[in-house]
């Protein structure tokens, strides 16, 4: 059993602040973590090695300093760490990212399961999951908050706004694992030292995926970001002062007015 | 020069905060109600490597050093200092003499199931007439073919009541005094004659246990005996220079989250129509709280980074003694402040702050009074220009 995790590198904080003339993030004094969700798709990766056996392999696409992420993974107990960094990476939308990744899984293959976290707290966009499993043709259930395998498939429980739905694919296939799936285990005192004083991250380049470097960063990227902006506050609510009635007749007014009824 | 943390250290602080947020914090309230020994947390503690810290990994510790573990006891004395002391007396006195002076086969015995949480240490130096005054020791331990047979009792063992296995010291020549008379073993709580006499209800850490442990022809094999026969109390005096740094470094934590509420309490709690924080009275409180725990932090990890780069010496001593009394200190004085800028709210028991007070108490107090570490510090620094200090 090989299970790939793709994981990235975020900043620690759920209201990021953007620079306003340049529209990039401002990553000076965040901390950068695991995104929280790649996180409950490590937990479910080494939850089911422990039943089966296997082995469980973290990739990441990043800047270099995004080594620490992958050895946040070796601590909570991953046995191997790809850190996939190329200056020819850099700019890369969903699709350049999953086209990386997807890459990288080829040359694991062969593999029986990829997951990934539901969504990144920075970029909010649960498209590279989606767009790997495109890339690889492969199937893929998303929003997976369960998950088992049965006579040699996955199925998987898949959350929806009213329910969920109950999915079954042939492997290998890939799964966005949502925070409801697990709690995950903290990295162990001994594996955090461990992981920066023993063991290794690999670095993979454009060369080591023997790919087109057109196809990937920003040239391959078919999204541009134009202008990155802050929404405006939200102005605050008005308080109807007056007998409860005539409160209620007005609110009711109002509503229509706005045509909320 | 280099102040910055390892990216290991990092790591390891991060992850520490997390699971003293998630595991330690909810039960604090409750183990200082009931006095009531956080064995649950303790075992999650033991899972995730958290009883061991400062040991190399071959012994089932982390390899984290003196300074990871002084990054454990200032995150989980945020939260609780019952939880902290009772692994700062397994790890950082009972486990460390054993760490120190043991042999290769005791470590391997003893050390490894320590450090993994398997096990959990004491260590027992004092007794009724032996407090400041260690080398008053009486418990005694006789030869008796290859055994020794102890006889007395240590009181005030921080977990003497649950502990596997303790580190302790006994008179084998009275005749020699504490230099040469006092040796150290290694004692399970399964020899025969060993038993757990009273235990104490406290101000504070009350959800650590602390016992009276009684030895009564305890039978101690001769293999364990811990260090050179003669030297215990040169073992004693090692351990509780090295256990001093990271009970600096819990007082640290105990401070900075001291710090962390007053202001915290200062900015929303509104008088005369505005946060008490815009009284100058409040802001001098503040400012003096943060200046003296940005001191106590230089001091405890320069320390340790000391003890980490093998400096054991007169000098190392010192300033494991400075960690202790400067440390308590500054968290006496943040405790105090805190509560005052809480006000009555900070004398009720609804709030953390209260506990907090009556915790912090004893820090003046054990592993060696504050008047002792200033004797220790005086007596090293006069020392140097050739005047005996007579103790």
């Amino acid at each position: 059993m090989r299970i790939i995790v793709a994981i990235k590198q975020v900043p620690d904080t759920n209201e990021v602040r953007l620079d306003p003339r340049t529209g990039t993030l401002i990553r000076e004094g965040v901390p950068s973590i695991i995104n929280p969700e790649d996180k409950n798709a490590i937990e479910a990766a080494l939850s089911l090695r422990e039943q089966l056996g296997g082995e469980v392999v973290v990739i990441s696409m990043g800047p270099p300093q995004a080594d620490d992420a992958l050895r946040e993974a070796l601590a909570m107990g991953v046995d191997r760490a790809i850190l996939l960094t190329d200056r020819a990476f850099a700019g890369a939308d969903t699709w350049a990212t999953a086209t990386t990744l997807g890459l990288a899984a080829k040359k694991l293959a062969p593999y029986d399961l990829i997951l990934c976290g539901r969504q990144a707290i920075d970029g909010d966009t649960a498209q590279v999951g989606p767009q790997m499993a495109e890339y690889l043709n492969v199937p893929q259930i998303t929003y997976v908050r369960e998950f088992s395998l049965v006579d040699g498939q996955v199925r998987a429980k898949r959350t929806m706004e009213d329910g969920f739905e109950v999915l079954q694919a042939p492997l290998p296939a890939l799964l966005t694992i949502t925070k409801e799936a697990n709690k995950p285990r903290y990295p162990t005192a001994p594996g955090i030292f461990r992981a920066y004083r023993e063991q290794q991250v690999e670095r993979w380049g454009v060369a080591d995926l023997g790919a087109d470097p057109e196809g990937l960063g920003l040239k391959g990227s078919p999204t541009q970001v134009k202008r990155s902006f802050s929404p405006p506050p939200k102005e605050p609510g008005e308080i109807i002062k007056a007998p409860p009635a005539e409160a209620a007749k007005q609110l009711l007014g109002r509503m229509k007015q706005k045509n909320l009824i | 020069m280099d102040f910055s943390f390892s990216k290991e250290h990092e790591l390891f602080r991060r992850m520490v905060r997390e699971f003293a947020q998630n595991e330690v914090a909810p039960i604090a309230a409750e183990v200082d109600a009931e006095e009531k020994v956080p064995f649950e947390v303790l075992k999650k503690a033991a899972k995730v490597g958290l009883m061991g810290v400062p040991f190399p990994q071959k012994y089932g510790g982390a390899g984290a050093g003196e300074i990871g573990y002084c990054i454990l006891m200032e995150e989980l004395n945020k939260v609780c200092a019952s939880t902290a002391t009772i692994i700062g007396a397994h790890t950082g006195i009972g486990a460390m003499a054993i760490y120190l002076d043991g042999t290769e086969e005791q470590k391997q015995k003893y050390l490894v199931p320590l450090a993994k949480g398997e096990k959990i240490a004491a260590f027992a130096l004092t007794e009724a007439n032996a407090g400041s005054d260690a080398a008053a020791i009486q418990t005694r331990a006789v030869r008796d073919g290859d055994y020794f047979i102890l006889n007395g009792s240590k009181i005030w063992i921080t977990n003497g009541d649950i502990a596997d296995i303790i580190s302790v010291f006994a008179v084998t020549d009275p005749s020699l005094g504490a230099r040469g008379g006092v040796t150290a073993f290694i004692v399970e709580k399964d020899f025969p004659g060993f038993r757990v006499g009273t235990k104490e209800t406290k101000m504070g850490i009350r959800g650590s246990s602390t016992a009276e442990i009684v030895f009564e022809d305890c039978r101690v094999p001769a293999e364990n005996v811990l260090g050179q026969f003669g030297a215990g109390f040169l073992t004693a005096l090692k351990t509780l220079d090295v256990g001093r740094i990271s009970l600096g470094a819990g007082c640290l934590g105990g401070a900075q989250i001291a710090l962390e509420m007053a202001m915290d309490f200062a900015k929303n709690r509104y008088q005369f129509g505005e946060p008490v924080a815009q009284k100058q009275a409040i802001q001098w409180m503040i400012a003096d709280m943060a200046t003296e725990i940005e001191a106590l932090r230089s001091l405890v990890y320069r320390t340790a980074w000391m003890l980490d780069s093998g400096n054991m010496g007169r000098e190392f001593s010192t300033m494991a003694a400075m960690c202790k009394l400067y440390g308590s200190e500054v968290l006496d004085r943040c405790v105090d402040k805190c509560v005052q800028i809480h006000g009555g709210m900070g004398y009720m028991k609804d709030y953390p702050v209260e506990r907090m007070y009556r915790d912090a108490r004893i820090t003046r107090i054990f592993e060696g009074t504050n008047e002792v570490q200033r004797l220790v510090i005086a007596t090293n620094l006069f020392r140097k220009i050739g005047l005996r200090i007579k103790g």
